[in-house]
């Protein structure tokens, strides 16, 4: 049943299953604490209750004396709800219905219920305690459970800041299986002296930033709204652009899109890390990659090359390099990737182009490993940092595509050198550069590939290194040019 | 006056005449509307005014691009234009060319003066006389050629509207090759090559009676063919061999009694020519069938001449399923007739280059078959007779040693006879040509997968895959699926039981039970739910047999999830199937099944083994923050209400959800448990899906499990039979007990029980019947729906779960998932399997309720 579970995780707004409760307790030592109940506009002796479109938010205190004064609003997230409570609309694609739906990070709901429960201290106004609502007092806050993925890092960059002296408590996943290893959930204690209303603010917007979900879908109205929250603070604040660009987290449909697929089909690593950053990660002191598309583009010029194209193009990035050399009259990329392609033709703008440069140019959506006649009738293709990703057993089938098939008069392929990753600080020996190379072959390994592909198909081939040149590993990355 | 006319039922009609000749008038009367092309209407289309000159070039373009259409889906089709000038005939003629279609013309000579009569009395035709005078006058000019120098072939004049009038059918005749109505059974022979001997011992092997008279090299035959069945000679029956006399008398005397049917091969029309008085060289053997001919009675030669002239050079048979042609023949040309397709059909494909046997190098048009026919031919001698992408040669190099080789259609069975010597040297020694590509994953080309796509399914009918599924597909595909060539079957989507409305519970056996009943199921199999990871495991004997039947670089087998994702590495992978391979052995089901590879469904534990990761991401974190949530709720509420706050019953509901996230704890460690080796797993087959040459869908359950428990040996625990049960749904004390079973099952921790017809595949009136429903566990439905999934309130609402979408899916992908094995089975090209393998991944993309 490998694919039940994987399928539950996919459409389902996973996030509530797993956080539907909350728990967040403000206390105060500042003498009267009792006098947090003005503050809040909570009576201490009593049961609050606020019902909200998710589900509800109780607030009671589990303590309150002269001495110290404890409220604690508990929020329970109704799950079936979040994935019913829409039901029935026309015309609406179950996809739309679990996963373009409203909020659904358990922190984005705190956030919600903080402000609707806590209304009036959130904006620092107290009836009877205005100037006690003015004044910084001591101030405890827990939260749990806190979605952190281990990042306790980031959770320090963005409280401590602030003046907060921050604590973060964690358990096992299961006692049962401590090989398993911590939980990502933590419980957050934060202590400061401030004004009720900037930790109620902070709580408010920094939370969602901590989980990095996506928190609401993004009207015009969130950017006031953070700008409003934020107010002062947030311009100060060291790792400002970091907080706005994860409270508006943007491009959200793409991203989405991918994690159905990824988790409909097995399992997949978080989204957070994008591997394509960790390998440009290692590879960055010598920028590697724009040295590829440099040689290339140089390659293809003087190869009198005029009709190319750029398998595996990705999100596009050679062929924003290519378009800008006039000699090229026909530029195409091919992704087998949906969301690539969607994010290359963002990236090249091409609905904006001007009509003569969008002739040149197109992308499309195909494979390595079928046949294809659309690659027919070029000068050249292209296939930089590709084949490492493909199967073994199935570069046969990629052979006879490229070489057999669409058989161009120049074929550019790139790949890592393996024997160079030893240079690599980050690496550790037989790691690859990339999760997902299924391979990565040293120089003569290449090369004797490239040889059979020249005996099976009449080619020619020699072989370019790029980027600085290790004396003993030779360069990062191998390019064979072939010739027919 | 004619007042019958026929034309080939396929074939490309010109009209041809002046405006107002009576073209339009004449096409609507014989032709259906959608088979006429008028240039006028095209005209219409492309600027709404059919008699705009400004638009003649784009409407011609279009009555074109619409012939051409249709001649490529091989239909009749009229063009309705003047057509008076060669030059505008020469482009139709071409076309039809190109398609292998032959071209019929009729042809207005109607007088001047009434054409333009007639023009005046319709709207929009106000040009003056001059223009059909000019007609006239270029249809006159050119017409003298129009047979000979034009190529077409049919051409009916009309001179008088009465003529015209006076015709009262067109009859459409079928092509010669056409032979779908007859459905067979067929026994398919190979090049004979003047191997009387061994034709006559093959004819009594496949149960004919051969009766002769007269002396070897002098006999005469009368043959009678089992009941019903009917002998196909692929051509090639002379030369080279010791009695080419003989094959063609013993040939031409089964035709003559309706017994058998011959196609014409390259030997033979090269015989023919000779035969015509031509002059050709006496090699490859036609010396010997001269000298053959020398020795025989007056007449033999005419005779003979007039027999091999009457032969066509392909059939088509039982609905469009079965080519013969001596060299085979590509789709595109089947059923069509044209100087192209008889020559491809006698001598094959070639490249033009010629090898070093100075024998001419050939194309290897089988590999890159796609055809829905099976296409079964001789021509080139190979060692064995092997199916290419649903392609057959089965000459077997008698002549020079090898053996007669005959088809049995539609049983595909191979018959063959040993040759009783060599009779010829071979020019080239007899291996194997490298036809090997049709294996190779290449052989699928990306318009086999991509777009809108519309699967005809055995069981299910036509399947729809839309676009953007299969572009979702293609990834998953190409970067993370098993190779192409292992990838013969994906199993389906399984929806649950109905929901059931007992207190307490969301599903249940009762609902499972009465849908079969509702269906018209009278007995129903229920099987226990493992709960592990789906895996399709294809399992070969050896690797010699991964290599011959599936193309496999390496392995001997494959074992793939449910979305044909590898299931273990490489070499845990070889282990497993060596595991599953001597159960097979030890069972004797080599033999058994006379096969060497099996498919078997089958569920592989622990969960754990391959979805730690679920269970690290997705299960445990669940169970890990609610505790934590909940704790520290718990804890402040103890103290709130030793306070005095009214918070009593808050606590107690809290302090159950606790208790109810132990029990989603506990629900989810009955399925783990440490995998060190491969004793560790457990195996768990429940479908005996295929082997070679059959798939075992048309078996009952009972004997799928049956079969399977066979498998499983007290001295090896990895593989494991499965618990299950038949329940007569009509016996109130059977379904009793089977839900006491189910109960007890769920109970001890089992995720539950899948109820399946007990026949494989069952239809009802509105399409197939869901081919399993299955009904979990309670407990095993809380890691599915959240722990406290079961109190009430939350399980009102989760009742309202709609699973028409699901099942809707289960029964196209089951449909697409067995049609991909019975494509496999039929030796289909690997693109036809594909594309329905494929369909079964895009289908998993539709969205559905992920919980069902």
């Amino acid at each position: 049943m490998l694919l039940k579970p994987a399928i539950a995780t996919g459409l389902y707004p996973q996030k509530t299953q797993k956080e539907y409760n909350v728990y967040l307790s403000i206390s105060t030592t500042h003498q009267p604490a009792t006098d947090l109940g003005f503050l809040l506009h909570k009576n201490p002796s009593n049961v609050h209750e606020t019902s909200l479109s998710f589900g509800r938010a109780v607030i009671f205190y589990p303590e309150a004396t002269e001495k110290k004064c404890t409220a604690s609003l508990m929020l329970d997230i109704d799950p079936i709800d979040l994935v019913r409570g829409r039901k029935g609309r026309e015309g609406e694609s179950l996809l739309d219905h679990y996963v373009n739906d409203r909020p659904y990070a358990a922190s984005s709901f705190l956030s919600v219920a903080l402000a609707r429960s806590y209304r009036e201290a959130l904006n620092g106004t107290s009836k009877q305690r205005q100037e006690l609502a003015d004044t910084e007092i001591p101030l405890e806050a827990t939260l749990s459970p806190l979605p952190c993925r281990g990042r306790e890092e980031l959770a320090c960059r963005l409280f401590e800041p602030l003046g907060y002296k921050l604590q973060l408590e964690s358990v096992l996943l299961d006692d049962n299986y401590p090989e398993w290893g911590k939980s990502a959930y933590k419980t957050l204690k934060l202590k400061s002296i401030c004004k009720l209303s900037d930790l109620l603010t902070h709580l408010y917007v920094l939370i969602p930033v901590l989980d990095n979900q996506k928190h609401y879908w993004i009207g015009s109205d969130e950017v006031d709204k953070l700008i409003e929250k934020g107010g002062q603070w947030l311009e100060e604040h060291p790792e400002r652009d970091l907080i706005a660009t994860r409270y508006l987290k943007r491009g959200f449909s793409a991203r989405a899109t991918k994690k159905i697929l990824d988790e409909r089909f097995g399992i997949t690593d978080e989204p957070e890390e994008n591997p394509d950053e960790e390998e440009e990660k290692l590879e960055k002191p010598i920028r590697l990659n724009d040295l590829r598309y440099e040689v290339v583009t140089d390659t293809l010029l003087k190869e009198n090359v005029r009709k190319v194209v750029d398998l595996g193009c990705g999100e596009g990035k050679l062929l924003k390099r290519l378009i800008q050399e006039r000699q090229f009259e026909r530029i195409v990329g091919v992704e087998v990737s949906p969301i690539s392609l969607e994010r290359a033709e963002r990236r090249l703008n091409l609905d904006n182009m001007s009509p003569t440069q969008r002739d040149r140019i197109d992308i499309l959506h195909g494979s390595l490993v079928y046949e294809d006649n659309r690659l027919e009738g070029f000068d050249a293709l292209t296939l930089i940092e590709v084949i490492e990703h493909v199967d073994e057993e199935r570069l046969d089938a990629l052979e006879r595509v490229i070489f057999g098939q669409a058989a161009p008069p120049r074929v550019l392929v790139s790949t890592p050198n393996r024997e160079f990753n030893v240079t690599f600080e980050n690496m550790t020996p037989g790691m690859l550069r990339h999760v997902d190379h299924r391979f990565e072959w040293t120089r003569a390994e290449f090369q004797d590939w490239a040889n059979g592909v020249c005996e099976r198909h009449g080619y020619k081939v020699s072989m370019i290194g790029i980027g600085e040149v290790h004396e003993e590993y030779g360069a990062p990355t191998q390019m064979a040019v072939f010739k027919r | 006056m004619t007042d019958r006319i026929s034309i080939p039922e396929y074939c490309l009609v010109l009209l041809i005449g002046p405006s107002g000749s009576g073209k339009s008038s004449f096409a609507r009367k014989y032709f259906k509307d959608t088979e006429i092309v008028s240039s006028d209407d095209c005209r219409a289309m492309v600027c709404d005014d059919d008699s705009s000159l400004e638009a003649t070039s784009d409407a011609f373009e279009l009555v074109h691009y619409i012939a051409e259409k249709r001649l490529k889906a091989r239909r009749l089709t009229v063009i309705d234009a003047t057509n008076v000038k060669p030059e505008d005939r020469r482009q139709y003629v071409t076309l039809a060319k190109k398609y292998h279609a032959l071209v019929a013309a009729f042809v207005f000579f109607t007088d001047e003066k009434i054409c333009h009569e007639r023009n005046l009395n319709r709207p929009n035709r106000d040009f003056g006389p001059h223009v059909v005078r000019n007609h006239i006058r270029s249809l006159k000019r050119g017409f003298k050629g129009i047979q000979r120098k034009e190529g077409i072939k049919f051409v009916h004049t009309f001179d008088t509207p009465e003529e015209v009038d006076a015709l009262k059918t067109i009859e459409r005749s079928p092509l010669w090759p056409d032979k779908r109505e007859e459905t067979g059974p067929f026994d398919i022979i190979g090049d004979i090559h003047g191997c009387a001997g061994e034709a006559e011992a093959l004819l009594e092997k496949l149960g004919y009676t051969v009766e002769f008279d007269g002396e070897p090299g002098l006999r005469s035959y009368n043959v009678t063919p089992p009941k019903g069945r009917r002998a196909l000679f692929l051509g090639d029956l002379v030369d080279r061999g010791p009695r080419s006399p003989d094959v063609l008398r013993l040939v031409k005397s089964m035709i003559e009694s309706e017994s058998a049917l011959c196609i014409m091969g390259n030997h033979e029309n090269k015989l023919l020519r000779k035969l015509n008085g031509r002059n050709v060289q006496l090699t490859h053997g036609l010396a010997d069938t001269v000298e053959q001919f020398e020795q025989q009675p007056d007449g033999f030669a005419d005779e003979m001449q007039k027999f091999i002239d009457g032969l066509i050079s392909h059939y088509v048979f039982d609905n469009g399923k079965l080519v013969i042609a001596h060299a085979g023949l590509r789709e595109d040309m089947q059923n069509r007739s044209s100087g192209k397709v008889r020559s491809f059909a006698m001598y094959g494909d070639t490249t033009g280059e010629i090898d070093d046997f100075g024998l001419p190098v050939r194309a290897d048009w089988a590999a890159e078959y796609r055809g829905r026919a099976k296409v079964v031919y001789g021509h080139t001698p190979v060692p064995e007779a092997e199916w290419v992408n649903g392609t057959i040669c089965i000459d077997t190099g008698c002549v020079f040693g090898g053996k007669l080789t005959a088809l049995r259609y539609p049983e595909l069975e191979l018959v063959d006879v040993p040759a009783e010597k060599t009779y010829y040297e071979p020019v080239k020694p007899l291996v194997k040509e490298i036809t090997d590509q049709s294996r190779d994953p290449m052989a699928i080309r990306l318009s086999d997968v991509q777009g809108k796509r519309v699967v005809e399914t055995k069981h299910g009918g036509r399947v729809t895959i839309n676009e953007a599924h299969a572009a979702g597909a293609l990834e998953t595909m190409s970067r993370f699926a098993v190779d192409p060539r292992w990838l013969i079957y994906l199993p389906p989507t399984m929806s649950p039981s109905e929901t059931s409305k007992e207190d307490g519970w969301l599903e249940r056996p009762e609902e499972a039970f009465a849908y079969y009943r509702g269906q018209g199921v009278e007995r129903a199999i229920c099987e226990e739910k493992h709960m592990g990871s789906r895996a399709v495991i294809v399992v070969c004997k050896d690797e010699v047999a991964a290599k011959k039947r599936f193309g496999a670089h390496a392995g001997s087998g494959v074992i793939y999830t449910r979305t044909g994702r590898p299931f273990f590495g490489i070499e845990m992978q070889e282990q497993v199937l060596q595991r599953v391979r001597n159960a097979l052995s030890r069972a004797g089901y080599w033999d058994e099944f006379a096969t060497d590879w099996f498919c078997l469904d089958a569920e592989i534990m622990p969960w754990s083994a391959k979805a730690q990761i679920l269970l690290e991401r997705q299960y445990a974190p669940v169970a890990a923050s609610a505790k934590l949530g909940l704790g520290t709720a718990a804890e402040a509420l103890k103290q709130a209400n030793q306070r005095g706050v009214d918070v009593k019953n808050l606590l107690d509901a809290t302090e159950k959800r606790l208790s109810k996230v132990e029990e989603y704890t506990d629900a989810y460690r009955h399925y783990i448990w440490p995998v060190n080796s491969i004793e560790d797993l457990r195996i768990a087959p429940f479908h005996l899906m295929a082997a070679e040459g059959q798939t075992f869908l048309d078996q009952p359950h009972p004997w799928h499990m049956e079969k399977l428990a066979k498998l499983s040996f007290d001295d090896d625990p990895v593989m494991m039979a499965t618990a299950w049960r038949i329940v007569d749904l009509g016996d109130e004390l059977a379904v009793k007990d089977a839900i006491a079973w189910w109960e007890d099952l769920t109970f001890r921790g089992g995720e539950g029980m899948v109820v399946k017809p007990e026949q494989f595949v069952v239809r009802c009136k509105k399409g197939l019947v869901q081919p399993a429903v299955k009904c979990r566990g309670k407990e095993y439905l809380r890691l599915i729906y959240g722990p406290d999934y079961d109190t009430s309130g939350h399980l009102e609402r989760l009742r309202q779960r709609g699973l028409g979408r699901k099942r809707s899916m289960a029964v196209r992908e089951f449909a697409l998932g067995a049609e991909a094995l019975q494509r496999f089975v039929d030796h289909q090209p690997l693109a036809r399997t594909h594309e329905a393998v494929f369909g079964v991944l895009a289908l998993e993309l539709e969205p559905v309720d992920p919980r069902l």
